[in-house]
């Protein structure tokens, strides 16, 4: 046996601020559906076994409302069902909770086939995911290709990372170890060759890691580069000649379009303006930026996205 | 209820399986339901051994953790086509075409289909798309698995996805046919009497089934014509490259495919429904219950779509709304398991094959029906999504129910089919083995399946070989339970003792006609003034069978 292996197998399988609570959910399900399905097995191995054909038995029905047990049988399920419902409903809001400020931001991205990422810090990792025990972590998802799945059992998360938006999975790694990691969504040829693993360490060997690894500008700054080599400031630079808007303190801004529909610039908005410019033009504005589509990867796009958001009126480019 | 059977003439008049003409081309060119049954049983069982050998193959690529049997491409294809062939060309038309077709005109006491020769084009519709089909998928290989999720499907995957996309559109047709035939029948030619309360639960089964047909295999053939269009134009609808939205193929795909699954196990419970009462002697439970369950399982299963896309992306209130729904639509089966096992409370109970099947269907139904509420619970999904506790609950539902509830169907019509009997014994041990086999190939994956093992995967991680090994010996004993049936039924065609009409002592039209019926089922119209399943008004039925 490899030392992976080793690893993975002597790691926690409920590694999460989460695993614990979903545990405790799937526990109770199982222990009343087993209730169930055992009631009504053990119900028709009784019947079956008394009411045998050839057996002398009374087999006068005295029930006289046949209706009753109809109503108790939905009723009854009705009330457990809503039960289970809403505690699940609860768990799941708190999966969808917005992270805390202080959150540490990783984007994933996934490609035919493999998974890479990228810490703020400019950090990139392909395959194995390197994160600080009890901190929050959100990890933003986006594809290159086609739909993939970020799946971490034991963290009892799931995210589909699809091509043209992104999406998001937050959690706490509760416990320092080595878990595994798969693509969960049917992918093309190597899907099951799509997997690493997630390395949870302390906060302090967290940073000496980071420390190891190559030297590279932080996420924003690499994407400041681009806005210059790529042009954009040509035309969205304060003192450019082409009327384009100012994007500094872009992020978060509400914004007017020109066929009167206001908006917040969130991070899709702000994907989309770089790759299908003509679907949102702001008002006051000629419809004049060139589609980016073609121009910029995933890795790129992400790059100036981080930058973007963290543009303010401090910055002059 | 009237009885048809003495007249003399109407003995000697020969049966459907023996009137001239029985060329091949007269069985080719038939109009009469009974045989277009044949058509359609002959057909589903040849699917049902290719879609079989796959699952072999890939059971034994499992075996072990690395792939040593297919390659990785060999593999994908391998369990697309199980998919593809099980899913369209085996279970949705498995109940509806077979017994459906064979059973509903003579349940109802009619003469045929309302619509006879649409009935044959549903079946020539249906085994051309699904021969062009699997030809496509054999030659040219698709490896995007049954679900042809976008982009994958229109823009990456190799193969012949359009070919194969076609023939599941061309099969689509026949199931919409088939469906338009059923609910006509059941609307316009039940017999004097027959009232809609008075009604076998297997009709109901099959008119809610049909209605499902009706209203939602229109959607899959749209949304797969789209897959086709942008894969063969650029025209962008599914990938974002192209400006299109790959969600919107997955809410197009589950608003028909959410709705097949019950199209897959509805006739079961009506088959189970059939059998249960009469090897009980007894009424159902609460028979009008059992058909509002029917039709709300129907309707609610229209609106659960979603809960294939919890971790998609999809907005939280949106999955939580599904996931309620989903809740929900678990009542009406509920409520059937439920009346199954009261019904055989202050029973006579018979344990023949036919009913072991039925019994054993309940079971694994139940099981299959309960796991579905982790499904439902949004937060539980996320864990269990896409790997193998899914594939465990819809197998349980669709190999454990709706393959069950057909065998057990097969056997309990199967006197009035071939006019002949089987071996019983024969019938009880392949009853048995497909229940423990089945359970032994499925139950480990739940367990897999929550500690994280992905589905699709042609290899996979160390941790979760001991619950491949057992599976896959499992999947030996199962199919070794397949064949039983094949053998023992097949035997009894030739040599099977008569059976005379009504082998079982059992109500309902069917009964009435002679084994097997001749070519317009009965002599003269019957009439109906009893409700159904009166067994408690019958002979108590010792078991003993006609020599
Ligand atoms: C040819 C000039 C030009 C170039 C080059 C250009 N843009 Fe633009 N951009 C515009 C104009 C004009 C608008 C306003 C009209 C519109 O919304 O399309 C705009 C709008 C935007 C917006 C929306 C602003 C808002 O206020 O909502 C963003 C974000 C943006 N551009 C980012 C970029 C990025 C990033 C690049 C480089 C990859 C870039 N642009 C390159 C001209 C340009
Ligand atoms: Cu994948
Ligand atoms: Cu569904």
């Amino acid at each position: 046996m490899n030392e992976l292996q080793q690893a993975v197998e002597q790691s926690p399988f409920a590694a999460s601020e989460l695993a614990s609570d979903v545990d405790l959910l799937f526990y109770a399900m199982l222990t009343v559906c087993g209730f169930v399905a055992l009631g009504v097995t053990v119900a028709m191995l009784d019947f079956c076994i008394r009411y045998r054909s050839g057996k002398q038995v009374d087999r006068t029905l005295r029930l006289r409302n046949l209706r009753l047990p109809e109503y108790i049988w939905i009723g009854v399920p009705l009330l457990i069902f809503l039960g289970f419902f809403v505690w699940g409903a609860t768990l799941f809001m708190r999966y969808q909770q917005l992270p805390p400020e202080d959150a540490l931001r990783i984007h994933g991205v996934g490609k035919q086939w493999m998974w890479k990422f990228y810490h703020p810090g400019g950090q990139r990792e392909i395959n194995e995911l390197h994160i600080p025990v009890d901190r929050p972590v959100v990890v933003v998802l986006s594809s290159e290709d086609v739909i993939h799945s970020f799946f971490v059992p034991a963290f009892r998360v799931k995210q589909d990372a699809v091509p043209g938006r992104y999406t998001r999975t937050a959690f706490t790694a509760s416990e320092p170890g080595t878990y595994r990691l798969f693509c969960a969504e049917f992918c093309g040829l190597k899907h099951s060759k799509m997997r690493g693993q997630v390395e949870v360490m302390s906060a302090q060997h967290y940073a000496e890691w980071l420390d190891t690894r190559e030297q590279s500008p932080t996420l924003a700054a690499a994407g400041e580069a681009l806005f210059r080599t790529k042009g954009c400031s040509g035309c969205h630079a304060v003192d450019s000649a082409v009327h384009a808007p100012d994007l500094r303190g872009i992020y978060g801004r509400i914004v007017h379009l020109r066929d009167g529909r206001s908006l917040r610039a969130d991070v899709a908005y702000l994907r989309d303006s770089i790759l299908l410019p003509e679907k949102d033009v702001v008002a006051g504005y000629q419809p004049i930026m060139p589609s980016f589509a073609d121009q910029l990867t995933e890795e790129e796009l992400l790059k100036i996205l981080a930058f973007l958001q963290d543009f303010d009126e401090r910055d002059a480019p | 209820m009237s009885n048809a059977t003495s007249a003399g003439d109407y003995r000697a008049t020969k049966s459907y399986l023996h009137h001239e003409p029985h060329s091949i081309r007269a069985w080719l060119l038939t109009t009469d339901h009974k045989r277009i049954a044949w058509l359609f049983i002959a057909s589903i069982t040849f699917f049902f051994v290719i879609g079989g050998l796959a699952a072999t193959l890939i059971r034994l690529e499992l075996i072990t953790p690395v792939g040593d049997l297919l390659t990785a491409e060999g593999y994908n294809r391998t369990f697309s086509l199980h998919g593809i062939v099980m899913v369209w060309f085996f279970l949705v038309p498995a109940i509806p075409a077979t017994l459906g077709n064979f059973l509903l005109p003579i349940m109802i006491g009619a003469r045929d289909l309302a619509f006879p020769r649409l009935n044959l084009l549903s079946w020539y519709v249906y085994i051309l798309g699904a021969l062009f089909t699997v030809f496509a998928v054999v030659a040219g290989g698709v490896d995007t698995g049954w679900t042809f999720y976008t982009p994958l499907s229109s823009m990456f995957a190799n193969g012949n996805v359009v070919a194969a996309i076609i023939g599941v559109f061309v099969v689509g047709f026949s199931s919409i046919l088939t469906g338009i035939n059923f609910i006509a029948t059941v609307h316009t030619m039940r017999a004097p009497g027959l009232t809609w309360f008075r009604l076998p639960l297997f009709v109901w089964a099959i008119y809610a089934t049909a209605l499902i047909m009706v209203l939602a295999t229109p959607v899959l053939a749209i949304t797969l014509l789209m897959v086709a269009l942008e894969r063969l134009f650029q025209i962008g609808i599914f990938n974002p490259a192209l400006g299109g939205d790959p969600l919107l193929f997955q809410h197009l795909f589950w608003f028909y495919s959410h709705p097949a699954v019950y199209i897959m196990i509805l006739p079961g419970m009506g088959v189970v429904s059939e059998i249960i009462t009469c090897f009980a002697r007894k009424r159902i439970f609460g028979y009008r219950f059992m058909a509002y369950s029917l039709l709300a399982i129907a309707f609610i299963g229209f609106l659960v779509w979603g809960h294939h896309m919890f971790v998609s992306g999809q907005t939280t209130y949106a999955s939580l709304a599904f996931g309620l729904l989903s809740f929900l639509v678990a009542i009406p089966s509920a409520v059937k398991v439920f009346n199954w096992t009261a019904t055989l409370y202050k029973g006579r109970i018979h344990f023949d094959g036919a009913m072991l099947y039925a019994l054993g269907f309940v079971a694994l139904f139940t099981i299959g029906g309960l796991t579905g509420l982790f499904l439902a619970s949004v937060a539980l999904d996320v864990q269990v999504h896409d790997t193998y506790f899914v594939v465990a609950h819809f197998h349980y539902i669709m190999v454990g129910g709706m393959v069950m509830a057909y065998l057990g169907g097969l056997h309990f019509w199967w006197p009035k089919i071939s006019g002949r009997l089987f071996s019983e014994f024969w019938a009880k041990v392949s009853a048995i083995t497909i229940f423990v086999g089945f359970n032994l190939t499925f139950f480990p994956q739940f367990i897999m399946g929550y500690l994280g093992m992905p589905r699709r995967y042609h290899t996979y991680t160390p941790e979760f070989t001991s619950y491949h090994v057992i599976s896959s010996l499992g999947a030996l004993l199962l199919a070794a339970g397949y064949l039983l049936p094949l053998l023992n039924l097949g035997w009894s065609m030739f040599w099977g003792k008569r059976s005379g009409s009504n082998p079982w002592h059992a109500t309902g039209l069917e009964w009435q006609a002679h084994s097997p019926p001749p070519p317009l089922n009965f002599e003269s119209v019957p009439e109906v003034t009893e409700p159904p399943y009166n067994y408690d008004a019958r002979d108590p039925f010792d078991g003993s069978r006609p020599q």
